[in-house]
């Protein structure tokens, strides 16, 4: 019963810190018609719905009954999945399993978050456990902190190094009208920003946004019926790991090497660096883009700055990253993960206005979140 | 485009909990509050070493059976000072910061206790400073981790 699945249609919001002109169906909806237009689809050529975001941000918890209307999920098949951070990435595998289980045909997936309707690192907190964890934590910060303070030490990285991959993604974050920030900054400005949680500073850091994202999926036969290019789901991997953020060993993001390893495994890649062609990566902060490029294997450990120094992973470089701007420029938490995902299938399909990179074969989109989580999602131009 | 008046209602929602600490939760708890002693569980299969005590060690699926009595004293194994403001979940009031958030890797146990460090200049503190726990003086433990304090760096 289990077929090939191809994403056919994409679509996301205006990101923006405050869509105060919409509700959160009102967001939901947005997104949704966007993806059905791209696909050239009604909602009736829709079998089931898939929908989740980090529900203590907006405090409404049955989000997938409270949505119905603008998910278009009116008296159809219809799950919620929520996994923190990862839930855009969830969502989207969930997806690819719902359609690639030959159930159901074109699935409709959608993430989304409106951030500005809670105090952000209030909400996260209560993601810990009661007891043993909340009353210390202070939310994503933190644990990225001790990350990549014991990274620095260790392999003797500068601020510098960091601050060139949020330039990196900010100068990405321009081409891209859905983004968020869309302004470009310099080395200086990000040095000079304020310091939040040493050595993290307010520029090295993604924003909160209210925004939302929404992938059709669908099965060989519907996809190729449905659209001249889909984006075809070759591979997925996650991993989720521990309980309390006590049990995390913040010097490896173990979670990434392992998830990345059973992709290139399974999929016979030896040389990522070379034979991908885009990478998406969930990258909440500028140090996770020198440290991750080694969990995934793009170089030896402590060797990622003369990649990003060199340009290796800026849009015309031997493997471009986020060219939609990624995380740092756009973060409506659980869209987060979809919009990579969203944003790979458009870069396969050929249709990333004004940041396509010329020639994708293979694109990478991955999810990061929970307790040092990682999900991974690859798609190619042709089915696998 | 015309501009329209948009609309905003801002709701503060009291709402209590009750959690169940659980069997293990609890004896670490009562041991805290009762004895100033922080407890942890060894796992038979790997042979590890947790804080909090748990019913299962998740990489094993194995139920630790061994409890032990840990070491108030250990190391500081990863730290970040909080200077950025946020509403404290606990209480609905912002907390006060900067504060110093920690991994504390306590002497015979293999994972970290998440815990506060009495100490905010961030060139004082570094991985593997010596750390101790200062408990809450006895008649204000409750049985919570907040039973103790924080930990403080010792020279
Ligand atoms: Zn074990």
């Amino acid at each position: 019963m289990a077929q090939r699945v191809g994403i056919i249609g994409f679509g996301q919001t205006y990101h923006r810190s405050h869509r105060d002109d919409v509700n959160g169906v009102e967001l939901i909806n947005e997104a949704v018609r966007a993806a059905l237009e791209d696909a050239g689809l009604t909602i009736d050529d829709i079998d089931a719905v898939v929908i989740g975001n980090m529900d203590h941000f907006e405090a409404v918890n049955y989000v997938d009954t409270w949505s119905v209307d603008g998910s278009g999920a009116w008296m159809k098949p219809l799950i919620k999945l929520t996994t923190g951070g990862t839930t855009g990435s969830t969502l989207g595998i969930a997806g690819y399993h719902h359609a690639a289980s030959g159930l159901f045909d074109v699935v409709l997936v959608i993430g989304w978050e409106k951030n500005s309707e809670s105090d952000t690192t209030g909400a996260i907190i209560t993601c810990s456990d009661p007891i043993f964890d909340r009353f210390s934590f202070s939310g994503a910060l933190p644990g990225l902190a001790v990350e990549a303070s014991a990274y620095i030490k260790r392999y003797g990285i500068k601020e510098e190094d960091a601050a060139r991959v949020a330039v990196r993604d900010r100068a990405h974050g321009a081409n891209n009208p859905y983004a968020q920030l869309q302004t470009p900054v310099t080395i200086e400005e990000v040095m000079q920003s304020p310091m939040l949680s040493w050595p993290i500073k307010l520029l090295d850091i993604c924003p909160r946004s209210d925004g939302a994202a929404a992938v059709i999926f669908a099965g060989e036969r519907k996809a190729r019926q449905l659209c001249s290019q889909p984006a075809w789901v070759h591979y997925t991997a996650v991993r989720h790991s521990h309980t309390y953020f006590g049990d995390v060993d913040y010097t490896r993001l173990h979670t990434l090497e392992a998830a990345v390893q059973e992709l290139y495994h399974h999929m016979g890649i030896k040389e990522p660096l070379k034979e991908l062609d885009v990478v998406e990566l969930y990258q909440p902060y500028s140090f996770a883009g020198l440290k991750w490029i080694e969990a995934m294997g793009l170089c030896k450990p402590g060797e990622s700055p003369r990649l990003i120094w060199d340009g290796v992973t800026d849009m015309g470089g031997e493997l471009p990253f986020n060219p939609s701007g990624g995380v740092i420029c756009t973060n409506c938490i659980g869209a987060t993960g979809l919009l990579r995902i969203g944003e790979a299938a458009l870069q396969v399909m050929d249709r990333a206005i004004g940041r396509q990179v010329p020639d994708v074969n293979l694109a990478l989109a991955t999810g990061f979140g929970g307790a040092y989580w990682s999900d991974l999602m690859l798609l190619g131009k042709k089915p696998w | 485009m015309e501009k329209v008046e948009l609309i905003h209602l801002r709701q503060d929602v009291d709402l209590p909990y009750h959690w169940a600490a659980g069997r293990y939760g609890s004896m670490m708890l009562r041991a805290l509050r009762d004895r100033k002693v922080i407890l942890g569980n060894r796992c038979p299969q790997c042979n590890k070493v947790y804080v909090p005590p748990r019913v299962v060690c998740g990489p094993c699926f194995v139920q630790p059976s061994e409890v032990v009595e840990l070491s108030p004293a250990g190391i500081l194994a990863g730290y970040s000072v909080v200077n950025y403001p946020f509403i404290d979940p606990e209480t609905g009031q912002k907390r006060p910061v900067p504060y110093t958030y920690a991994y504390i890797k306590l002497d015979g146990c293999d994972n970290y206790l998440s815990h506060l460090v009495d100490e905010t200049d961030p060139s004082r503190l570094y991985p593997g400073v010596r750390v101790e726990a200062v408990f809450r003086p006895d008649g204000e433990r409750v049985g919570r981790l907040q039973d103790i304090l924080h930990f403080r760096v010792v020279d």
